[in-house]
């Protein structure tokens, strides 16, 4: 065989596990996946593990320990390409919420003897640590955006995965606004495109599980929820969510801080 | 002196990041110790703060695989402290939602992470390429219990449409009717799978453990019931911490859970809550268990996938039961009134007891939080199962005998990502 199939690495820092677990959620797809790569590492699936170059490196999960700021690293050195998958990964997930706080009395709320515990200060995405060729948003993933990444990787174009906000993919899915209709709060306007608007229609505001979209408003977002009657220390933990340390919803959700 | 030292330090085919020691004198066990990478993430500080209302939603977060559990065990645990509670319809629902859970998780242990320990591959894939009828009825199954999940719960893993008081929105009769054929095809499959699974090879390992699961009233357990034991305990869930405490060792670097009386240590999970409850199985599952040789109670840790496979029937059959029963209610969920008080949850993740406590203000913000999660009350017995079983194959060839050690970790499903309290391991070189 003269072009060997691209090795597949799967890889978790601090995560929930929820994101690798999408690849095993396409039950229809798997196994035409599982010919057309090869799967070289993912202990959560399998014991079998190729050592080396992976030609493609799904990441998992946030830094948060001074031991996986050094395994990154290396799993940068042994990728070709380097895909972040999620929220954690892409953005350092909701555990960034201790780069707001004092970690040692996080440690002391959770642990009898913080002096066992070795963490870093703060949880940070992939892409504060080493470059990253594509990053795939949502808290969880869409498990038909993995299934177009792979596909793009395949044919060696790259992923189409829109930039546009979730409320686009409310208009296209037909549902009623739940912002205008009931006044329900919603981070919509601002969030990154890619889970199909389910929370709007299943009759619940946006809460921003997949980031924010290319250049938000967040500010004009905020003045709109305030309006709704959202006080401030709200309007802070709205933002404060499963992307709190985006940047343009960690920004936004510091001028509702006291 | 020989000493032998076992150590697999990724264990595969576990949900998280977790590693196994065993260290054997002269041909005697001495330690055996699993160990976590799992670094920490620190829910209960930062749900501090946070209003009632979003603990479903963050708590998930703990684990992508188990998440409605996390979801069934807060809003319990809210409405507890409240004082309300979700009956009729609604609570037939959330009975609903984990039933899709428990399908999927188990099918996703039973066929891809667990079977190919018995048929001697790697992985589901390489077991695929002579397995290939086996792997896709167990993706098909595990399909059916994603089927419930995102109808009712809006996606697979982390649904969105579950909140304290019900739901946000409620599915009609209509929505639920495919979902009964896909379920009644599922049901066929999970019969099969029972059959399929007592004809393993099983080693003939039983250890005289103490379960700890729900029990209802009439129902085989989800979201309610007593917290009682083989050695009977029978406490309400907001009695746990008087029975159960978690220590903070440095040894295995993770929260270990244990009883208070005297540090024992308990088993909850598939085979507890089966020895416990075989009476409230359905006629079918029952039937199912017996036919594959189980008896009332199980106690080889190895059967668990049989167990785990006679959940996944009972889960289809009254997934079944639920639909067929639904009557739309009136509202997709009840009305809230912040108030100050504390409440407490136990509900039954796939891998076990699940406990939630909340400390509520006044303005239902979350003051403090208690999360208590299967795998850390696991941990214990795991480790007794090691060393009680090693023994016995000390003789096999290396690599045969590392794998037995897995599979003896891989017979919990341990679920490490539930890492509210789980840490990163140093381990003891010595
Ligand atoms: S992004 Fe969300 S779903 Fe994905 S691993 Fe992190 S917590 Fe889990």
């Amino acid at each position: 065989m003269t072009r060997q199939r691209p090795r597949l690495a799967v890889w978790k820092f601090a995560s929930c596990d929820g994101c690798q677990l999408s690849l095993l959620d396409c039950e229809d797809e798997l196994l035409a996946v599982a010919g057309a790569v090869e799967i070289a590492y993912f202990p959560e699936a399998t014991r079998g593990t190729v050592r080396g170059i992976y030609d493609v490196s799904l990441v998992e999960g946030s830094i948060t320990t001074p031991h996986d700021a050094a395994r990154i690293l290396d799993v940068r050195r042994r990728s070709r390409q380097l895909i972040t998958i999620g929220a954690c990964a892409t953005a350092g997930g909701i555990q960034a919420l201790r780069n707001l706080a004092d970690v040692r009395e996080y440690t002391a709320i959770v642990y009898a003897r913080p002096d066992y515990i070795q963490t870093l200060a703060t949880s940070t995405p992939i892409a504060e640590h080493v470059s990253v060729d594509f990053e795939l948003r949502g808290c969880p993933i869409n498990k038909r955006q993995l299934l177009e990444v792979l596909a793009a990787l395949l044919a060696h174009r790259r992923p189409v995965t829109p930039a546009h906000s979730v409320c686009m993919e409310c208009k296209a899915r037909g549902n009623v606004c739940v912002m205008v209709a009931q006044g329900t709060p919603c981070l919509g306007p601002v969030t990154h495109a890619g889970c199909g608007a389910i929370c709007p229609a299943y009759a619940r505001g946006c809460y921003g599980c997949f980031g924010p979209m290319e250049m938000p408003n967040a500010p004009s977002l905020s003045e709109h929820l305030a309006a709704l009657g959202m006080d401030r220390a709200t309007l802070a933990r709205f933002w404060r969510g499963f992307n709190a340390h985006a940047a343009p919803f960690r920004e936004e959700a510091h001028c509702h801080d006291d | 002196m020989t000493t032998k030292t076992i150590k697999v330090n990724y264990l595969a085919r576990v949900e998280g990041e977790g590693g196994l020691r065993v260290v054997v004198r002269n041909g005697v066990v001495t330690k055996a110790e699993l160990s976590i990478f799992e670094p920490p993430r620190f829910f209960e500080a930062f749900l501090r703060g946070r209003a009632f209302s979003e603990a479903p939603d963050i708590t998930a977060r703990i684990c992508g695989i188990c998440p409605v559990a996390y979801q069934m065990s807060a809003v319990h645990a809210m409405e507890d402290a409240l004082g309300v509670r979700v009956t009729g319809a609604l609570r037939a629902l959330r009975r609903l939602l984990y039933c899709g859970e428990w399908i999927e998780s188990h099918a996703l242990h039973i066929y891809l992470l667990h079977a190919p320990d018995f048929l001697g591959y790697a992985g589901a894939v390489d077991m695929a390429r002579e397995h290939r009828a086996l792997v896709e009825t167990g993706l098909g199954l595990k399909q059916a219990g994603n089927a419930i999940l995102t109808l009712l719960g809006g996606r697979e893993v982390h649904p969105i449409n579950v909140r304290v008081g019900g739901f946000y929105r409620m599915p009609s009769r209509r929505e639920l009717a495919p979902l009964a054929e896909r379920l009644e095809r599922a049901r066929e499959a999970a019969l099969a799978t029972v059959r399929w699974a007592a004809g393993l090879d099983f080693p003939e390992r039983r250890h005289d453990y103490h379960f700890v699961a729900l029990r209802h009233a009439a129902e085989y357990p989800f979201n309610e019931g007593r917290i009682v034991s083989s050695r009977g305990l029978d406490l309400s869930p907001a009695e746990f911490e008087d029975s159960f405490e978690e220590d903070h060792v440095e040894r295995s670097t993770a929260l270990h859970a244990h009883l208070k009386a005297d540090g024992s240590s308990y088993l909850v999970g598939p085979l507890a809550r089966y020895s416990l409850n075989f009476d409230r199985l359905s006629p079918l599952a029952q039937a199912a268990a017996r036919e594959a040789g189980l008896g009332a109670t199980c106690a080889n840790p190895f059967q668990s996938i049989v167990v785990r496979a006679v959940e996944v029937l009972y889960a289809c059959d009254e997934a079944l039961r639920i639909i067929a029963a639904y009557e739309e209610p009136d509202h997709p969920s009840i009305p809230l009134t912040p108030r100050a008080g504390i409440g407490h949850a136990a509900t039954e993740a796939p891998r076990g007891l699940l406990y939630h406590r909340y400390r509520l203000t006044e303005d239902g913000a979350i003051a403090e939080a208690r999360i208590v999660p299967p795998t850390s009350q696991n941990q214990a017995s795991i480790e007794a199962d090691l060393k009680n079983f090693v023994g016995g194959w000390l003789d096999l060839p290396e690599e045969e005998l590392r794998h037995r050690c897995e599979q003896t970790v891989r017979n919990y499903d341990p679920c490490i990502s539930c890492s509210t309290h789980f840490l990163r391991l140093e381990l003891d070189r010595g």
